[in-house]
């Protein structure tokens, strides 16, 4: 069975009686035990959960009872995020043994209305990486290129979906790790407004980028899956009370001819010619769809990439103290207790995770503190300022998400600088706080996914998702 | 060069973390790579910049969001000594810290 289960297809077999949670459960967990010994994108499956979810969905139609919205939705989920009984290794050997004791708040959503958790995916080690290769149980596969990568960080919650072993999933994006991921495997993959959804359960990376968001097949399930998770939380005061709208009905409201920014630093020099012919016939299809397209300048844009990696490495230095072997995880023994904690984060964090926390703790550190890291958030707000003007001259901002289509495992490990230059697209929106999806547009040579990109203002996200869906239902996927 | 080894470990050290010899060779040479890229902000002039250190709108201020300080009760103290590397319920237990 290789048919793409949507969450309205869903629906309506459930309803009809086609299928029942139970047998959908059960021939997903077939096609992952298939498929995911060459994708390596579940870390953990939880059968017993999802079968007792299944079985209270089925209940539920037996009883003829109302069903919630995402009632026998499989799902899966990224492994930064808590689930209650259930490992949650952030890709880490430091957290190798970490059972949580409660839900992240967008998982238990996503369970209250109705969905089925089908596991954990795999990830770069806490959130780190751009390609899925810094995780310490092994790299992801690209399902459209198993040779190649699936993006990261959110690798394992892109292939998931992409490879139909899971019909929609959480990601979570710090400077790209959603958006990235999803165009590198051809699927669409949405980071919300900062504060849209709640964090907590999310183990931090940074907390000023951090944001949960979903992935999957359609354009509409991300905005279903979006609408479940978003909302107040009394658990996260960064999440907002602004209220959320119904995402979902929105996609049928026509376009009214809305402004489209095209801005100009996106498109200058180091774009792949074969990203850049695919962007180039999405945003054709934009005008042909009523679009107006206004060209635009982001003149910071080239300082994005400096300033996000002194913010990022910053936070993370700060928000990664907490692994000292004393409360959860790994521990290397020592007479000495500050040995004890160097030996533990010595032994168990990896290459890329150590390599960010030198660096931000010297950002951090006396003497350099102004020259860097308050730098740093300086030129952050004049990339915020960047967005801002924009968005008094347009309603929405079209860009590549990458650079680059999928690049081939190994290809650019060995230089951290240059893997982190191909977030330049990515990291100047997770700076700015404004919500930006990844919306397929096309694929190399018929077999390398691009993913073109569009931003929206601050909690604008029912336009950016209108947008992207008009875009799919256009034919944007093929261009 | 922006960063030496010297500074690299000055920094491990403040980071309570073990580097391997290698491994401070490495991160040298990256790390000055990186700070050496991230020199480029220095063209910017922003000296009348405020510093941004977070997204959130006025209307999203501590006062939109923040709930009273009431105690809730919280059940997990079981479960998340079971986990722990070395639990001596209630209570994690640590080398001796009294010398120093």
């Amino acid at each position: 069975m290789t048919a793409k289960w949507t969450i309205d297809g869903i629906k309506e077999a459930l309803a009809a009686k086609k299928i029942s949670a139970r047998e959908l459960l059960a021939d997903f967990y077939k096609r992952i035990e298939a498929r995911n010994p060459e994708l390596n994108a579940f870390l953990a499956l939880t059968p017993e959960r999802a079968g007792r979810q299944a079985d209270r969905v089925d209940a539920l139609i037996a009883s003829g009872g109302p069903l919630p919205p995402l009632a026998g939705v499989p799902v899966a989920v990224k492994d930064v995020l808590s689930t209650r009984g259930t490992k949650t290794t952030c890709g880490s050997k430091i957290l190798e043994n970490y059972i949580p004791p409660y839900d992240a708040t967008a998982v238990e959503r996503l369970e209250a209305a109705g969905a089925v958790i089908l596991g954990k995916t795999n990830c770069d080690e806490f959130a780190m990486g751009s390609s899925n290769e810094n995780s310490a149980y092994g790299p992801v596969r690209n399902p459209n290129a198993p040779d190649r990568v699936p993006g990261g960080s959110s690798g394992g919650s892109a292939a998931v979906v992409a490879a139909g072993l899971a019909v929609a999933s959480l990601g979570t994006d710090t400077g790209g790790s959603i958006r990235q991921p999803g165009s590198f495997c051809g699927i669409p993959a949405m980071m919300g407004s900062y504060g849209r959804v709640s964090r907590y359960g999310l183990i931090a990376f940074a907390s000023s980028l951090d944001r949960i968001g979903p992935l999957a097949t359609k354009v509409r399930d991300v905005a279903a899956i979006l609408q479940t998770i978003s909302g107040r939380d009394p658990n996260d005061s960064t999440s907002t009370t602004a209220p959320v709208p119904d995402y979902v009905a929105e996609l049928a409201k026509p376009l009214k001819r809305p402004r489209l920014g095209i801005p100009k630093e996106y498109f200058a020099e180091g774009m792949d010619s074969g990203v850049r012919q695919k962007i180039e016939a999405g945003v054709a299809l934009f005008r042909k769809l009523g679009c107006e397209l206004v060209e635009i300048r982001m003149p910071h844009t080239d300082y994005a990439i400096a300033a996000y990696y002194i913010i990022a490495t910053a936070e993370a230095s700060s928000n990664l103290a907490r692994y000292d072997g004393v409360r959860y995880g790994l521990r290397i023994p020592d007479d000495s207790l500050l040995a004890m904690y160097r030996k533990t984060r010595g032994a168990g964090f990896g290459p890329e995770v150590k390599r960010r926390i030198v660096l931000g703790t010297y950002v951090l550190s006396a003497g350099y503190y102004d020259a860097y890291y308050l730098k740093g958030q300086k030129v952050r707000a004049l990339i915020a300022r960047d967005f801002r003007a924009a968005f008094t001259k347009v309603d929405a901002i079209l860009t590549p998400t990458s650079p680059v289509p999928p690049f081939h495992l190994g290809e650019r490990t060995s230089d951290p600088l240059q893997m982190y230059l191909a977030d330049i697209y990515t990291v100047t929106g997770s700076l700015a706080g404004v919500p930006g999806i990844s919306v397929p547009c096309g694929k190399i040579d018929g077999q390398l996914p691009v993913g073109l990109q569009i931003f929206g203002p601050p909690f604008g996200e029912a336009r950016v998702l209108q947008l992207a869906h008009s875009f799919e239902q256009a034919g944007g996927p093929d261009v | 060069m922006k960063i030496s080894r010297e500074d690299v470990l000055r920094v491990a050290e403040l980071a309570y973390l073990d580097l391997s010899e290698a491994e401070l060779e490495t991160y040298c040479a990256q790390i000055d790579e990186i700070l050496e890229y991230i020199g480029k902000l220095n063209e910017l002039d922003t000296s009348k910049v405020e510093p941004m250190a977070q997204v959130l709108a006025d209307d999203q201020s501590a006062d939109a969001t923040l709930r009273e300080d009431l105690t809730v009760p919280c059940a997990v103290g079981e479960d998340v000594l079971r986990h722990a590397p070395d639990p001596e319920p209630p209570y994690f237990r640590v080398p001796k810290v009294i010398e120093r």
